[in-house]
């Protein structure tokens, strides 16, 4: 009994020294850091921060192997809490949200009666799932209950609702869904991700030039989250104002809810929503990423300069604006008549932008105030040259450019943007038929023409114009000459233009451009009496600053007179040169110009941050094989729908309008922008390309019910 | 043969988990996820092997030369749990990645009835010292293969629909039940 008490004494005494010696020799220092840290971490043990546990995170905070703010899981105030103990300040973090791209849900065909494990995941295992849609969700909630915040529900048509209030970002659902559709990212990925060939997109978003998301933007119409939709537009394009009147829409005109009565009116639905911000007097503030502290200069402020600085200045650098007018916008203030575009609410839409920290410099001309070594003398490290094409292409006529009454439609518009005399006869010609040609046109008559006529050697159906702005022109007593191609300018001895003599024509076959190519019938010359003529028949841009610029003269051009930029991502054969809007590209839409400037931002932020300037990955050019739909074939399959005619904006009477500036287009209203949303059929890449709706979706209906 | 029949009885015949029931709360606690399982398996691997040789080496040139195998119990849980906390600090120090594998898993083992039980097995079967190894490590295989096992099925709870009732730790315990009796079905294969 003895011996044992001794025994087991001894042992105890033994054991305690041999351990404490040995955490004496064994000794590895912690810093009482990691123990403030580990209490302010928000516990979730999510691994969302790449540490293998909030342990580990805290050992990497405290010997500053990672940011304060890596703990996705507790948000802002951890961030900052943490940043305290670590005696860090720590910068207002870009959220990170999960989305998920499929609106489909139980739209798509059952393939087969699916009765196992109610998991997306199990399912998967059998064919990808019973859903006849290769790509969109399977709708059994994985996601939800792989969530640890609660911010993912199931909607009632049967895919994942997410709510950015409660999202941390953390990446369960995305780990989670074996489909991949949700991704969890932040703005700025968003911004410089481009369409790619494997997205799920509807064809309104394959068609539109800048890429937005329409679905998404109408689906919170609808749902009267109105900045949320603003916000999704701006992810895209920041003229939502200037698009939701100029844009010739695109995406409506290969809209699949044609299948069934008309499309939607997408465009007066972006009117709206940007209407209604302006309406409210406030910006709606968008996210900015933390200052890089890479500076970069664009060269025109119109909408390509503009969109690439406010992409730039989102991604977090700092952008100046050199522009040669006395105001920013381009051919958006200075080519758009401001019955089109009231300048006003331009102004308020350049404000929004310039609002999120952009600085522009006005009355700035390059090659003459600034040139490319002054730029980089003062630190800009990439350049962005949108200057746009500001030279009418003219007719080779003679006495073009001396008889007193032939003017280019770009220098008509453009004086009247700057506000000087434009004085026009009572006869008026405009040759062409693009959209410079109608604002031509409809301008001389708000100056006082008593007859305006627009010369186009095609017929209406080649107008390139928009067809609303050609029936709004004609409703204003515009007449049209078509099959017609000016021959010779007469004036009399003063120099003053009196008469235009042109050809018929006849149409031949298309040409490459798909048209049908006009031919001059011989002895069909005709005189037309005329006081002014006004030339919109095409643009170029001016690039003599290049060949006078030192630094600038080594900047390939191409036989179109434009800068020789990559189409992907607009940089030049100088590599901190990038090119966008029509000086890549030659005269295009504004709403391509931006698109063009979003793909410049892109390729400058990954220049500066020392990235290589690579093309998008896959990305969709033209459109998704299959997902445009052959109409007849398709046309009984959305019998469950009612039909609903498509809503129409109002006009001012043609009394009222002719005889100012006034905007002609009126926005629509709530009650009318909500009941359109609901028209939309929130369409995947293919949905309603099969019979949809049968006995499986009703019982699915009731088995998620 | 005698050490084949040795290792088969081991981990199927006489899993240290299934068939005796032995360190059954990190069995539960820690095989929600198939990495930590592993990882775990592995530190039972390590520990049991080393410390099924200090008892073994104890009993027979301590306990029984000096006649006091009645406090053999005391003195093995007093070593295995000493020994453990010197192995912590020991690869805590030496070696950061050894520590991040297995070191987080040796507080639970520390005073894990498995690493006890074998012991006292051994000392009670009065093993040679081949066999007290070949015994140690077989039987620390075993009880990984049953933690790797159950892993790999309450992995499968995520995606199944179970009871709300059952749920949990609950149907833990009623598989771990089931796939002790699946193990009963290896008994008798060996003598």
């Amino acid at each position: 009994m003895i011996i044992a008490l001794i025994l087991l004494g001894a042992l105890g005494i033994i054991f305690g020294v041999f351990l404490a010696v040995a955490s004496k020799v064994f000794y590895v220092w912690e810093d009482p850091k990691i123990s403030e840290v580990r209490e302010e971490l928000a516990g979730a043990n999510c691994g969302a921060c790449g540490f293998a546990g909030c342990d580990a995170a805290a050992v990497a905070i405290a010997s500053r192997r990672a940011e304060p703010d890596i703990c996705v899981a507790g948000g802002q105030e951890v961030a900052e809490a943490v940043a305290a103990v670590m005696g860090l300040a720590v910068g207002v973090k870009e959220p990170i949200l999960a989305e998920s791209f499929c609106y489909g849900g139980l739209r798509a065909r059952e393939r087969y009666r699916y009765t196992g494990i109610m998991d997306c995941r199990a399912a998967y295992q059998l064919f990808h799932g019973e859903k006849d849609c290769e790509i969109g969700c399977l709708g059994f909630g994985t996601c939800v209950r792989s969530c640890p915040f609660d911010a993912i529900t199931m909607g009632k048509e049967g895919f994942p609702l997410f709510n950015p209030e409660k999202c941390r970002g953390c990446g369960n659902c995305e780990e989670a869904c074996p489909k991949g559709i949700i991704s969890v990212i932040s703005s700025s990925t968003k911004i410089l991700r481009f369409n790619q060939e494997e997205d799920c997109l509807a064809p309104c978003r394959q068609a539109c030039p800048a890429q937005i998301d329409i679905p998404r933007y109408i689906e919170y119409i609808k749902d009267g989250r109105y900045e949320d939709a603003i916000k999704t537009l701006k992810e895209r394009n920041p003229f939502i104002l200037s698009c939701g009147r100029v844009c010739p829409q695109p995406c409506e005109d290969i809209c699949r809810r044609a299948i069934k009565d008309e499309p939607l009116a997408i465009n007066q639905l972006k009117r709206f929503v940007a209407d209604y911000e302006m309406n409210t007097g406030h910006h709606v503030p968008v996210t900015v990423a933390p200052d890089t502290g890479h500076k970069i200069a664009v060269i025109g402020g119109g909408p390509a300069g503009l969109s690439c600085a406010y992409f730039l200045r989102r991604l977090g650098h700092s952008v100046t604006i050199f522009e040669q007018n006395p105001k920013l916008g381009g051919m958006l203030y200075y080519g758009i008549p401001e019955y089109r575009l009231p300048k006003k609410i331009l102004d308020w839409e350049i404000q929004g932008i310039l609002g999120i920290g952009i600085e522009a410099k006005t009355e700035v001309e390059f090659g003459k105030d600034i040139d490319l070594e002054s730029l980089i003398a003062d630190g800009y490290e990439a350049v962005f040259i949108s200057v746009g094409a500001w030279n009418n292409t003219t007719l080779r006529l003679e006495g073009e450019d001396t008889i007193e009454g032939v003017i280019g439609g770009i220098e008509f518009l453009g004086r009247q943007g700057l506000g000087l005399p434009n004085p026009v006869g009572e006869r008026v010609g405009v040759i062409g038929g693009g959209n410079t040609a109608i604002d031509s046109a409809r301008t001389a008559l708000r100056l006082g023409a008593k007859e305006v006529t627009i010369i186009y050697r095609r017929t209406r159906l080649e107008m390139p114009a928009n067809y609303e702005e050609i029936k709004a022109a004609e409703a204003e007593g515009i007449n049209f000459l078509f099959l017609a191609s000016p021959n010779r300018l007469i004036s009399d001895e003063n120099g003053k233009l009196t008469h235009l003599e042109y050809l018929k024509m006849e149409l031949g076959e298309p040409d490459e451009s798909g048209r049908r190519r006009p031919i001059p019938i011989e002895g069909s010359e005709t005189i037309l009496p005329l006081d002014n003529l006004i030339v919109a028949i095409g643009q170029y841009s001016d690039f003599s600053f290049i060949e006078s610029d030192e630094g600038f003269k080594d900047v390939a051009l191409t036989r179109y007179n434009t800068i020789d930029g990559d189409e992907n991502t607009g940089q030049s054969n100088i590599p901190y040169i990038f090119v966008g809007g029509d000086a890549l590209t030659g005269p295009g839409l504004a709403v391509e110009a931006i698109g063009s400037g979003r793909q410049a931002a892109r390729a400058i932020h990954l220049y500066v941050t020392g990235q290589e300037v690579t093309a998008p990955p896959n990305r969709l050019r033209g459109f998704i094989e299959g997902t445009i739909f052959d109409m007849p074939y398709v046309v009984d399959i959305l019998e469950r729908t009612e039909p609903h005619k498509r809503v129409r904006h109002h006009e001012l009477e043609v009394s009222e309008r002719i005889d100012s500036m006034v905007e002609v287009d009126q926005t629509i209203s709530e009650e009318e922008a909500r009941e359109e949303a609901s028209r939309c059929l929130k369409c995947g890449l293919t949905c309603f390309g099969t019979i949809v709706y049968g006995v499986e979706r009703e019982a699915k209906e009731k088995r998620v019910a | 043969m005698e050490y084949f029949a040795l290792i088969i009885s081991a981990i199927f015949v006489k899993n240290i988990l299934l068939a005796q029931y032995l360190g059954n709360c990190p069995f539960l606690g820690v095989s929600r996820k198939m990495d930590t399982a592993i990882g775990m398996g592995m530190a039972v691997i390590f520990v049991m092997t080393l410390a099924t040789i200090i008892t073994w080496s104890l009993q027979r040139y301590f306990l029984e030369p000096l006649n006091l195998v009645y406090l053999q119990t005391i003195i093995f849980i007093l070593v295995i749990a000493a020994l453990v906390q010197f192995v912590e600090m020991f690869i805590k120090k030496s070696s950061h990645d050894l520590y991040q594998a297995l070191g987080i898993y040796l507080p639970l083992i520390t005073t894990n009835c498995a690493i006890l039980g074998v012991a006292i097995i051994c000392a009670r079967e009065g093993h040679t010292f081949p066999q007290m190894l070949v015994f140690a490590v077989a039987s620390a295989v075993g009880y990984s293969l049953a933690l790797i096992l159950f892993a790999g099925l309450r992995e499968r709870f995520e995606i199944s629909r179970i009871p709300k009732a059952l749920s949990g730790t609950a149907i833990g315990l009623v598989t771990a039940g089931l796939m002790s009796l699946a193990f009963f079905s290896f008994f008798g294969m060996v003598a």
